[in-house]
């Protein structure tokens, strides 16, 4: 399709301003201005809506399409939370309104929610205390790690590496590495967890923390994770744990009773609410009690009156890692799904998501290989390699899938299963979905075997063909430009 | 209320296939002394009820307020338009478009929108946007380090001073030095970066306009900062550049800023947008998404995310950062709102914005009580001396149905008295008109 850009026509009006109420002033000097126009588009409001809704029905979504995609818990976003973030009192707050002398006052209802908020999320964690603040799930690992950094500081030492398993999600190593940490990798056991003859090789007096993800990013539970909470403790290390996955175990059990310090939370998986395309999101941290008072500045605090308010004064906190109190539209939300589905439905919704995953599992088992062969938990992930036998790789098959109306599973993640598929159903996904899914999938298998050249020609019903990635880092183009 | 469709037989077909009887048995890798010591969560609701319970939570607060509160976040207007397109599932329930032949509608949009900011700022390359413009600065200031191997930053205090220290928080465990130069009458001082700068210098930051609302040419600084081997780094009010000189036109190595002016609601603080675009020498050390152009199989246009090479779903501990999204929505609604104003609209909207901030500025000072900081041009927000304590001012002002600024002594010492005014198009002058007799009242009370 064409670029708004190019669809440009000189004169053309999307928007009209008010005429001034006040008399003409004095302009900006010159010195101060742009000698040239900024080259935005020139088009009417149809043009613009036209353009932009034509382009929406070019994407796969959640509520188009079933998206298994593999650690990014794409469940279904009920709609009513789309209907409470527009309420005036939330969408037209500016935040500094409760850092005015006698404001808080005019914030209460914005400040109980987030309050009420970290309590549910402690509670379902099982952690002392939540900041809402981080914005995104990396950025909840960035502060987490910069939590670890300031407990060990605290205790008068410089912890010098964090541990991670190769299983791990990228951004783990990659927000211990930015916190300043040096990051050793543990490789994965038969079982498909984190090797627990290495770790204790590796884990020493210099051990920050180590990252976990559990389950982890095969969607297995590590039934010995107690043992390797217990033993990073024993040489004063703490645990971090990677919330992704806590889709798989709500009310099953909590990081902060087996022994995690720090946990982050991804509210645009496990909470629902949308992914929009690639952001926002919300990355809440929770930390047990002994990390409470590094938590960053500002915190929600309620009065024994009921009043809520900020507190600021908090000289060990590691400081601001966001500008206010965290992407309250994102918490908004989550908040509100917390409260319609309720401790039954939480349960529930791990459950059937560990139900679906499993079915899956089960009908596919025979058709491709299992990277490890156990039950999973909420999501399952297979190895494309008796395919590639034949020429066809996970991507070709994920193509297919494409064609066939599902968005594909994560490809190639994690990194330590040869051509890998990840697949996470969650639990809102019907059964005659997963089962159009499952038969699609089978029948990709099979056309391995017969008709490889149907696979490795996918997609053939898209705007586009298989796109040249490597002319695209090659010859940047990365923006339009006038002619 | 629980979304989950399954029905009692499907449960059991289920069940069967994979061969347990139970639901439960799927989770027996979770022993008994791994089970919840408690999971004390209220019980379900309805959506009615909901619904109401967040009314009532919401009616607590003040969104009634006329406001002239700013401080780098503020009341603009945003057409309709802005959130019908929003508000397609088809764009907000997709994730980031890893599949590209399935989400060229997202990855089209995000190359508009990196347009866009390359248009606003006058710079050649934009990424897909990141959180917010304090972790934008954050991610430019870690950029300028891996380019020029350097650690020493010297910053202008003009720079909003929540960024500020979002900055020190981060780097807090790393070894950079920061060096803060005063502002001066509404400018950055020259006279403090010169002495400052030098050979170990990795970036110098300014920000325009500044957090008191002065515009400023940094043209003589950015060359002395490139003379000595450092990167200028500026943050921007991306609305702002419809009229004032661009980053680009002033030699800017990054620009970041906070694009919630382009069409984001305020909503108590985020979600916001990160608005981050530098020179095309520095495209590969620049974090986050990046969409590009290229062809398919039949030599047709399509877009991908691309330079995926930098990114820690591969790179891992030698990211160029961390981050893994963006803030696609929020770069959305903005590349959707520039769109609807336009090449003259945008330039319009500016200009209104700094007409009524003149007009508030020539009724402000005529209020007995109030001196209005002159000292330098300003943009859509300035800076009164009040002949009382400015906390004490907005608090009584708040009772009378204003938001009248930010009140700058928190933040700057010896500045009890300062209140920062913002306004924007949405002010009429009735309000304004309204606003100085309320403030006149208060002042002389």
């Amino acid at each position: 399709m064409r670029l708004i850009y190019e669809k440009s026509v000189k004169g053309r009006r999307g928007f009209k301003l008010p005429q001034p109420d006040v008399p003409e002033q004095e302009g900006i000097p010159a010195k101060f201005s742009r000698k040239h126009k900024a080259n935005l588009p020139e088009a009417s409001e149809l043009d613009v809506i036209r353009h932009f809704t034509n382009l929406s029905c070019m994407n796969f979504s959640v509520d188009n399409n079933f998206y298994p995609l593999g650690s990014c818990t794409m469940k279904y976003n009920p709609k009513f939370t789309e209907k409470i973030v527009k309420i005036e009192g939330f969408l037209e707050l500016h935040p500094l309104i409760p850092q005015l002398l006698g404001g808080g006052r005019l914030a209460q209802g914005a400040l109980e929610i987030i309050y009420n908020t970290e309590k549910l999320l402690c509670e379902i964690t099982g952690m002392k205390a939540f900041t809402m603040q981080p914005l995104a799930g990396a950025h909840g690992e960035l502060t987490g790690a910069m939590l670890i950094a300031a407990y060990h500081k605290n205790k008068g030492c410089r912890r010098r590496h964090i541990i991670v398993p190769d299983s791990s999600h990228g951004t783990n190593p990659a927000s211990a590495a930015i916190a300043g940490y040096d990051v050793i990798i543990i490789k994965t056991d038969k079982d498909g967890c984190m090797d627990i003859k290495e770790f204790k090789q590796k884990l020493n007096k210099d051990t920050a923390a180590v990252m976990l993800t559990c389950p982890n990013t095969l969607g297995l539970f590590n039934t010995r994770i107690k043992e390797i909470t217990g033993l990073a403790h024993s040489v004063g290390a703490l645990v971090y744990y990677d919330g992704a996955n806590l889709n798989a175990i709500m009310g099953k059990c909590r990081p902060g009773d087996i022994g995690f310090d720090v946990v982050h939370l991804n509210l645009h998986k496990t909470f629902a609410t949308p992914h929009g395309g690639g952001g926002p999101g919300a990355g809440p941290v929770g930390v047990s009690g002994s990390l409470v008072k590094f938590l960053p500045i500002s915190r929600v605090m309620k009065r024994p009156g009921g009043v809520f308010y900020l507190n600021y004064n908090n000289k060990e906190s590691i400081g601001y890692i966001a500008p206010f109190y965290g992407n309250f539209a994102v918490i908004l939300k989550a908040y509100a799904y917390m409260l319609i589905l309720g401790k039954d439905g939480l349960i529930k919704a791990s459950e059937y998501a560990v139900l679906n995953a499993n079915y899956i599992l089960s009908r596919l088992k025979d058709y491709y290989k299992l990277a490890f062969n156990r039950r999973c938990m909420h999501e399952c992930v297979f190895s494309a390699s008796r395919q590639t036998e034949k020429g066809v790789h996970a991507l070709d098959i994920a193509k297919y899938l494409i064609d066939k109306g599902f968005h594909p599973p994560t490809i190639y993640f994690p990194l330590i299963v040869k051509e890998a598929m990840m697949i996470e159903p969650t639990e809102t996904e019907p059964k005659e979905t997963i089962d159009g899914f499952i038969d699609t999938m089978i029948e990709a298998a099979k056309l391995a075997e017969t008709d490889p050249e149907k696979l490795t020609t996918a997609p053939r019903t898209m705007p586009v063909k298989r796109l040249d990635e490597t002319k695209a880092a090659r010859d940047l183009n990365l923006r339009w430009k006038p002619t | 209320m629980t979304y989950i469709p399954h029905t009692k037989e499907e449960t059991r077909e289920m069940l069967d296939i994979i061969g347990v009887s139970s639901i439960e048995e799927l989770f027996k890798d979770i022993k008994p002394d791994l089970r919840p010591k408690s999971f004390d969560i209220p019980k379900n609701r309805s959506e009615i009820e909901v619904i109401r319970h967040m009314q009532e939570l919401a009616s607590k607060n003040a969104a009634h307020l006329t406001n002239f509160l700013g401080a780098g976040f503020y009341d603009h207007y945003i057409p309709a338009a802005v959130d019908a397109i929003t508000s397609r599932p088809e764009f907000y329930t997709a994730y980031t478009p890893y599949q590209s032949e399935s989400s060229q509608g997202w990855l089209q949009s995000i190359y508009e929108y990196q347009s866009a900011i390359c248009e606003l700022t006058g710079l050649d390359c934009a990424n897909a946007s990141l959180y917010d413009g304090g972790t934008a600065l954050y991610e430019a200031a870690m950029m300028a380090i891996r380019i020029t191997g350097k650690t020493r930053i010297i910053m202008d205090s003009g720079v909003n001073l929540i960024y500020r220290t979002m900055l020190y928080t981060y780097t807090s465990n790393l070894n950079i030095e920061f060096v803060e130069t005063p502002v001066v009458h509404g400018q950055s001082s020259r006279e403090q970066i010169y002495k400052h700068i030098d050979e170990r210098t990795a970036a110098v930051i300014v920000q325009n306009p500044n957090f008191f609302g002065a515009i400023d040419d940094h043209s003589d600084i950015i060359e002395k900062a490139h003379s000595f081997g450092a990167l200028a780094i500026m943050s921007v009010y991306p609305l702002s550049l419809g009229v004032l000189k661009t980053p680009g036109e002033m030699n800017v190595d990054i620009a970041t800023g906070e694009g919630q002016s382009l069409g984001i609601p305020l909503s108590f603080g985020g979600p916001y947008l990160g608005v981050m675009a530098c020179k095309k020498d520095f495209v590969r050390k620049m974090p986050g998404r990046i969409v590009g152009a290229t062809v398919d199989k039949d030599g047709k246009r399509g877009f991908v995310l691309t330079l995926q090479a930098r990114e820690q779903h591969i790179r891992r501990e030698r990211a160029t950062s961390n981050i893994c999204s963006n803030e696609a929505l929020c770069a959305l609604r903005a590349s959707v709102y520039v769109s609807l104003l336009g090449k003259e609209g945008i330039i319009e909207l500016a200009r209104l914005n700094h007409r009524k901030s003149e007009f508030a500025k020539d009724i402000l000072g005529r209020v007995s009580g109030v001196e209005v900081k002159r000292s330098s041009p300003t943009f859509n927000e300035f800076t009164l001396i009040l002949n009382k304590n400015a906390d004490v001012v907005a608090q009584k002002m708040i009772d009378k149905g204003f938001a009248a600024g930010f009140p700058l002594g928190r933040f700057y010492k010896g500045m009890n008295r300062y209140l920062l005014v913002a306004v924007t198009e949405k002010r009429t002058k009735e309000e304004i008109e309204k606003f100085a007799e309320a403030l006149e009242k208060v002042l002389c009370d």
